[in-house]
């Protein structure tokens, strides 16, 4: 999945000369917590996080009268430069930078820095709900196979034959054992039987709360 | 609790909504509970009522136009299958039968007939086992529901008598069906206790769905873990749902009464038994006569042991409504007599179960403490300035 499918293109900025005040009306008017600065060329030059302008404000206990600390330019306080993206990075890779950098906000840029779109942490964490297909109903299984070429195209036809719809798959490598692979799937049944009793049969070891359908019901 | 003026819907018209011999739901479900009353001696002619066949208009409170001339198309064979799939109809959970609506029609007459029976006054309670197909939506058949009769009952409940409905779902699936078609309304609340959707189906119903716009603060869901059992179910059912009433204080309750929580149950992955089919019906009909002046309307729902859970667990709701007690001890000898021949797996031959049928759970506290920590997020919202003591 590419950045340009997630990313929100009408993005609030604001120029390096508007006051700290401007930014915090903005910041309340709109719900949001980064304001990406640009210049006349609507070049990202900085970005502001909600925590960076409650920072410049002056604290609710102490009486703010005759004080203009919100009258400074954004630009004395605003990050930079600033880590951005392109509309053709991946979904995925984006991710990383968002937990090595630990931070929640990456503007999408073309062309010479200019701004595109944008990308928050919530929009990736909705992406990932949309990759795990939590989001539609479903029955969820866990198949514990080897980790050998072909084993999906397997597995996924046991499904195929049972015509049942996979929601999502996932593949993760089993904890315990490199030599294996853990795959979710969420399939559109409320009745998975028949196709566990078919995973059964072809030999895959079903994980919980599956594992236990044989003794206890 | 005084014997109480009861209804029963029941008629075999409620007995077509048959898929085929091969699928988990299976409405003889509604005939075995029905004979074995019979046979206990609680269920007399005298209570029957006959199940009406719900108009198109009444079904369109809640579905949509097409949604509805497509399962009329596929009653007769007549939908082509693309169509068919966009409206979730013959998929392998909810495959095309000829006279399908029809069918569905009369489930779904049966609930507004049991609501019309307690909403004019001639009955306090009533029952129809038929119904509870609270997955099915607006324009979408799923987990085996075509037409969903508890939301449109309860649609026709508010339009009808405007009363503030309280829709209580124990199935051990999510009942999102229900909530979905009331997210937004303050005037419907929905509880929904059922297995967590991590790996059962549909999937939602976690504890932060609260509801939408003028209905957020209406919406309960209390997820539990797979594995639970009587006591951590009873306990979360029973202190959950005497606060939501607390809260919302209705004028009617609608029940729906899935039977598969039981360990037993093919689908899912709870481990009750018999014990919170007695108490589900006992806390249901205190809390009627508690704020509703009794009104309680009680719909079935899904169960998948239909010869040893489904046929005593759906019982019990009607010898709750109709003596204000669950029965006990020894079933009847006729109707043992009668089905053991029919029945693959040996009938168990009391009321209750033997509590050693439950196997054992090495991980019981945690699921228990897990379940605990789930009814304290739930708790949250039962709680408003005023009546926060």
């Amino acid at each position: 999945m590419l950045v340009e499918e997630i990313m929100k293109t009408e993005v609030i900025t604001l120029p390096p000369t508007a006051t700290i005040q401007q930014a915090l009306d903005l910041l309340n008017q709109h719900k949001i917590r980064h304001i990406p600065i640009i210049d006349k060329e609507n070049h990202v030059i900085g970005i502001v996080s909600d925590r960076d302008v409650r920072d410049a404000s002056p604290s609710i206990f102490e009486s703010d009268e005759g004080s203009n600390n919100l009258q400074h330019e954004i630009q004395s306080i605003m990050s930079h430069p600033v880590i951005t993206i392109h509309p053709l990075d991946f979904v995925e890779e984006i991710a990383k930078i968002f937990y090595d950098k630990e931070i929640a906000c990456l503007p999408v840029v073309r062309e010479g820095n200019r701004l595109v779109g944008i990308v928050t942490e919530k929009d990736m964490l909705y992406t990932m709900i949309q990759l795990t297909g939590t989001h539609v109903q479903g029955s969820h299984i866990e198949i514990k196979v080897p980790h050998r070429p072909g084993i999906l195209p397997e597995v996924t036809a046991i499904f195929g034959k049972r015509k049942t719809n996979i929601v999502s798959v996932l593949v993760y490598p089993s904890k315990d054992d490199p030599e294996y692979k853990i795959l979710v799937f969420r399939i559109q049944t409320m009745n998975p039987l028949p196709v566990i009793e078919d995973l059964r049969e072809a030999g895959y070891e079903l994980l919980a709360p599956n594992h236990t359908a044989g003794p206890l019901k | 609790m005084s014997p109480c003026n009861a209804k029963y819907v029941f008629s075999t018209d409620l007995l077509h909504y048959h898929f085929h011999e091969d699928h988990p739901f299976n409405q003889k479900r509604v005939l075995l509970a029905t004979e074995l009353l019979k046979q206990a001696g609680t269920l007399i002619e005298n209570n029957i009522i006959p199940p009406r066949k719900a108009t198109e208009t009444e079904i369109k409170l809640f579905h949509d136009h097409a949604y509805v001339e497509a399962v009329k198309q596929a009653s007769k064979y007549m939908l082509p299958e693309q169509t068919a799939v966009e409206y979730g109809l013959g998929t392998e959970d909810t495959p095309i039968f000829s006279g399908m609506h029809e069918a569905s029609s009369y489930l779904v007459g049966g609930s507004l007939a049991a609501v019309d029976e307690v909403l004019s006054g001639r009955a306090t309670h009533a029952l129809n086992l038929g119904g509870g197909l609270h997955h099915g939506f607006k324009r979408k058949a799923s987990g085996f529901c075509i037409y969903n009769d508890g939301a449109i009952a309860i649609r026709y409940i508010r339009e009808a008598y405007n009363l503030r409905v309280l829709y209580v779902d124990t199935d051990a699936h999510h009942g999102d069906g229900v909530q979905w078609a009331f997210y937004d309304d303050p005037n419907v609340c929905t509880f929904s206790i059922h297995e967590t959707g991590r790996y059962l189906f549909p999937g939602t119903g976690n504890v932060n769905e609260r509801g939408i716009k003028e209905g957020h603060g209406y919406t309960f869901n209390l997820p539990i873990d797979a594995f639970t059992e009587d006591d951590s179910f009873l306990d979360a059912y029973t202190t959950a749902l005497t606060k939501i009433a607390a809260f919302f204080k209705p004028d009617i309750i609608v029940t729906q009464n899935g039977a598969d929580a039981h360990c037993y149950d093919p689908l899912t992955h709870l481990c009750s038994t018999m014990k919170i089919y007695e108490q589900i019906p006992l806390l249901a009909h205190k809390l009627a006569h508690e704020y509703c002046n009794g009104k309680w309307v009680a719909l079935g729902g899904g169960g998948y042991d239909m010869w040893r859970v489904v046929p005593r667990a759906w019982a019990q709701i009607w010898n709750v409504m109709y003596q204000g007690q669950p029965l006990s001890g020894e079933l009847p000898a006729a109707w043992l007599d009668k089905y053991q021949k029919e029945s693959p797996v040996r009938l168990p031959t009391h009321w209750e179960d033997d509590p050693s049928i439950v196997p054992v759970i090495p991980r019981r506290e945690e699921i228990s403490e897990k379940n605990s920590l789930a009814l304290q997020q739930l708790l949250k919202y039962t709680v408003t300035p005023s009546n926060q003591t």
